[in-house]
């Protein structure tokens, strides 16, 4: 399947986009994703942390991504 | 639950966000402002930059309300945060509670801009005199 990855904050300087499209098995999840943008993205590994959501809410690693699936890297948050 | 949740990318309206906020049921009122400093750790900050996921900002907005309304007997919950370049003085953000009694406006305020710093995705970029940086982004 297809996914398109949307990013924000830092994430953005490091894909050089707003958005990142990935080719990923079916049955891929949340920790899959993590392993191959890191290994495209090296300079994910060094911020702080970053948390990925799906479908405007925060996903944890086994969770299963589908194709039509709104998906964003989260890298640490700065509000207020 | 009565709330005002909303993303701006234009000045935020303290007077109006106080009329919003303020009934006759509600004895204790408070407000929080957040404001652009002009320094970080001693260095000159020339401006702010802020960016939102909005949709799930939103929600994890409505999430932090929903916990305080549970949490506290509060009347109503404002947030209004800001997006965009923002100078020295500006205001990104305004959260107002109220309740009949004062203890419980007070906790749930700080709670709400406490958890927001914590989990509403909106970032903070700050521009220094020799560059800028993502804020919290690295350890």
């Amino acid at each position: 399947m297809k996914i398109k990855i949307l990013a924000f904050g830092i994430a953005k300087d490091i894909f050089g986009s707003t958005s990142v499209n990935l080719e990923m098995a079916n049955d891929a999840t949340v920790y899959n994703l993590k392993y191959l943008l890191e290994q495209e993205y090296p300079r994910l590994k060094q911020l702080a942390s970053y948390m990925v959501a799906v479908n405007n809410e925060y996903a944890l690693p086994g969770d299963n991504l589908h194709e039509r699936d709104e998906i964003a890297i989260i890298p640490p948050v700065s509000g207020g | 639950m009565i709330t005002d949740i909303q993303i701006f990318d234009t000045a935020l309206q303290i007077q109006s966000a106080i009329n919003w906020i303020m009934s006759p049921e509600s004895g204790g009122i408070d407000v929080f402002i957040g404001t652009v400093r002009n320094a970080t750790k001693g260095k000159k900050v020339i401006r702010l930059e802020f960016e939102a996921y909005e949709p799930m900002a939103l929600a994890e907005m409505k999430k932090i309300a929903q916990v305080a309304f549970d949490k506290w007997p509060v009347q109503k919950v404002l947030v209004h945060h800001r997006t965009g370049v923002l100078e020295v003085g500006e205001v990104p953000v305004i959260i107002a509670v109220s309740a009949a009694h004062r203890a419980a406006a007070f906790d749930a305020c700080r709670y709400i801009i406490d958890t927001l710093k914590q989990t509403v995705p909106i970032w903070k970029k700050e521009i220094f005199e020799d560059g800028e940086v993502w804020v919290a982004a690295h350890p």
